[in-house]
């Protein structure tokens, strides 16, 4: 999930830059950066050099700014520990971590059986945050925010429901004047952990869905458009009067783009929220799972909006480099309580005090000694 | 004398080191190319195995089923690239034409750097003017097609701004910049005797331009399919607007996908081996078309080469008595 106009990745540029700027001034004589983020190697190379005790890690870009925020106010605290963050999409991450390139991944999807077992040792998952994902379209005709259910927008993302005005629609939003227009169907075309999350809600509300297109990172639309990145769904619906598509949460409300409410399974109309992400995740919390690879799209709970999912940091339950280990622990027990403070402003909603609580027993067991 | 014109004693070595420094970068091109392919054979054998030569005929690309093929991909990279080439041929020729042959000398300069800044456009800006600038103005045209036409194959479907012509325009500006810079300087070297000939044999301005054409038309076919393999590759722009919907149509308004937009799209987030082998696989079938491509018009200017043997004739109008 990229979404380039995010200030942490700017940043990172701008640091980039930087850094040309000053090998070039060096005039050849400074060594090669190491591998990593810019940032970080170069304080690396001021403070200690080489890569003595760096972790790396790689994998979703959806969490990006947030990882990146708690790896720098993380080093402040600890001048010790230094990560570096690759956001490589969450396939890469889970390839990385499986030939033991990176120390740590970080997913958007949970880790599939098949790719467990083909993983050299156990991995954990580890929620850190929240996302969510919104229904936008483009009615101009329509100034009444509309309303949509689980099983009404499968059948539009199924070639279905064809038409703006028709029942299915109207069912929903009654006293709404609906337009006679075309619907223009938008989806992401590049892989992506939003696609994730919004096709496996749909599956989990439309048998029919679930059969003919399922659940993966990229799937084969029966109809639509493919838009590049959050960016390109939402250019292509801005564009076009009679489309709809989904985007992140937080990508709809950085750039106030207007968005429906969806049905929960209680029954109730939900507009997505930061709380309204953390109330699906509090209302899943007691059913969640050793593993922690739940999905919590369609919760139960009146409160809970239902296309949200985690955002996982996938760690070996006995990580080699113990050291690394310990470090990564202690920045894990320190991300999920005082991080978490950072992730409203960045546009994520926080993990719910239960999961944290069960978090902490479950870091308690990877092998460190 | 063994004096080099700076009166040092000439290094016998030098000669040959250079030619042996030289060499070794020259082989270092094939061993790249040679090593592209290895590691592209490699790493599809997966899907190679499974799916045999049906991948280049199949019209499905569903990564949950792991059903894969790469027909729609090799169609619309074709499609968007011949179609771009089309568009930008006779623009790019007449700017080559324009600058070396009848352009006042004040603006040539100013005009020709001009084209060559548009090569130096990232291409992510010419895709994010693709999705807010062209792709309306497309809609717009596409709303506004007269309904006859729109039942032609070639201009039905919905407008929705984003596709097949979208992707073509976006191609040809970029396209344009790179064969009218080539085109131009072809034509620079034409020898002015030629032209010299031509005025006094009694040739009008446009049969001297003919002539010059004529007599550069090997380099303009370069030049053209420098264009051609540029459009063949490139990437961000044309996901950016082509609407990356795998089919094969022929329609202009719908939206289409090509071979390197969908590794662009897919590569990231494909975890399971098959599905990673299948996106290598579109990358082995993308390097097979270009080097295909490349060797048919090498093929093209061999023939004209060898026709160029022959006398041109030019048909003049005989002069008025």
């Amino acid at each position: 999930m990229n979404a380039f106009i995010r200030i942490g990745q700017v940043r990172v540029l701008g640091a980039l830059a930087l850094a040309t700027l000053l090998s070039a001034c060096g005039g050849g004589q400074t060594p090669p950066v190491a591998q990593g983020s810019p940032e970080t190697s170069g304080q690396g190379a001021a403070a200690a050099g080489g890569d003595g005790g760096q972790i790396n890690g790689a994998g979703a870009t959806f969490p990006n700014p947030i990882y990146s925020k708690w790896f720098s106010e993380y080093t402040k605290s600890h001048p010790d520990v230094r990560i570096n963050y690759q956001p490589i999409g969450s396939g890469g991450g889970i390839r990385q971590l499986t030939a033991q390139t990176v120390f740590f991944g970080a997913t958007d999807g949970p880790m599939t059986d098949d790719q467990l077992r083909t993983a050299p040792g156990p991995i954990l998952h580890l929620p850190t945050v929240l996302g969510a994902v919104v229904p936008v379209y483009n009615l101009p005709e329509v100034t009444a925010e509309l309303k949509f259910s689980g099983p009404l927008l499968a059948d539009i993302y199924l070639g279905k429901v064809k038409k703006w005005n028709d029942t299915a629609i109207a069912k929903e939003n009654p006293g709404v004047k609906l337009p006679a227009t075309d619907i223009a169907v938008a989806h992401r075309s590049d892989g992506s952990g939003t696609t994730y999350i919004f096709v496996d809600y749909l599956s989990k509300v439309s048998p029919e869905f679930k059969q003919k297109v399922g659940v993966a990172t990229s799937v084969n639309w029966p109809v639509g458009v493919g838009g590049k990145g959050n960016e390109g769904v939402a250019g292509v619906v801005k564009q076009t009067p009679g489309a709809i598509g989904y985007v992140e949460l937080i990508y709809a409300l950085q750039n106030n783009i207007p968005y429906g409410s969806v049905k929960n399974k209680a029954g109730a109309y939900l507009k997505a929220s930061l709380e309204s992400v953390t109330a699906a995740a509090a209302a899943s919390a007691a059913s969640m799972p050793a593993d922690f690879r739940v999905s919590i799209t369609n919760a139960d709970g009146k409160e809970a909006y239902p296309i949200a999912s985690y955002t996982w940091i996938l760690l070996y339950q006995s990580p080699t480099d113990k050291d690394k280990g310990r470090k990564m622990v202690a920045f894990m027990r320190w991300a999920i309580t005082d991080g978490e403070a950072y992730a409203k402003d960045l546009g994520y909603a926080p993990l719910p005090d239960s999961v944290v609580k069960l978090e902490q027993d479950a870091l308690g067991k990877i092998q460190v000694q | 004398m063994a004096l080099s014109p700076t009166g040092r004693h000439r290094a016998g070595w030098a000669d040959p080191l250079f030619r042996v420094g030289t060499g070794a970068v020259a082989v270092l091109v094939i061993a790249v190319v040679l090593g592209i392919l290895v590691v592209l054979l490699n790493d599809s054998m997966l899907s190679v195995r499974k799916f045999g030569l049906s991948f280049w005929r199949t019209r499905t690309w569903d990564p949950v089923a792991g059903e894969f093929g790469a027909l729609p991909f090799i169609w619309g990279t074709l499609y968007s690239s011949v179609l771009a080439l089309l568009l930008a041929m006779p623009v790019a020729l007449g700017i080559a034409i324009f600058l070396s042959e009848l352009c006042p000398r004040w603006l040539r300069q100013p005009l020709a750097f001009l084209t060559e800044l548009l090569a130096a456009i990232p291409s992510i800006v010419y895709g994010l003017w693709g999705i807010f600038v062209l792709a309306p103005a497309v809609r717009w045209l596409e709303v506004h097609t007269p309904e006859a036409l729109r039942r032609t194959p070639f201009f039905s479907g919905p407008p929705l701004g984003v596709g097949m012509l979208a992707a073509a325009l976006v191609l040809a500006v970029m396209v344009i910049p790179f064969t009218a810079t080539v085109a131009r300087e072809i034509l620079k070297a034409v020898p002015v005797s030629q032209r010299e000939a031509a005025y006094a044999l009694g040739a009008t301005r446009w049969e001297a331009i003919r002539l010059a054409v004529h007599y550069g038309r090997i380099g303009i076919v370069g030049a053209v399919m420098l264009g051609f393999g540029r459009a063949l590759g490139e990437t961000m722009a044309v996901t950016m607007v082509i609407g990356n919907n795998p089919q094969v149509a022929l329609s202009l308004f719908a939206p289409q996908h090509t071979m390197a937009a969908v590794l662009a799209n897919e590569f990231t987030e494909a975890a399971d081996t098959l599905y990673l082998n299948a996106l290598v696989e579109i990358g082995l079938v993308l390097f097979i078309i270009t080097v295909a491509i490349n060797g048919l018009s090498r093929l093209l200017i061999w023939r004209m080469d060898r026709t160029r043997a022959r006398p041109t004739v030019i048909k003049t109008v005989p002069l008025a008595a």
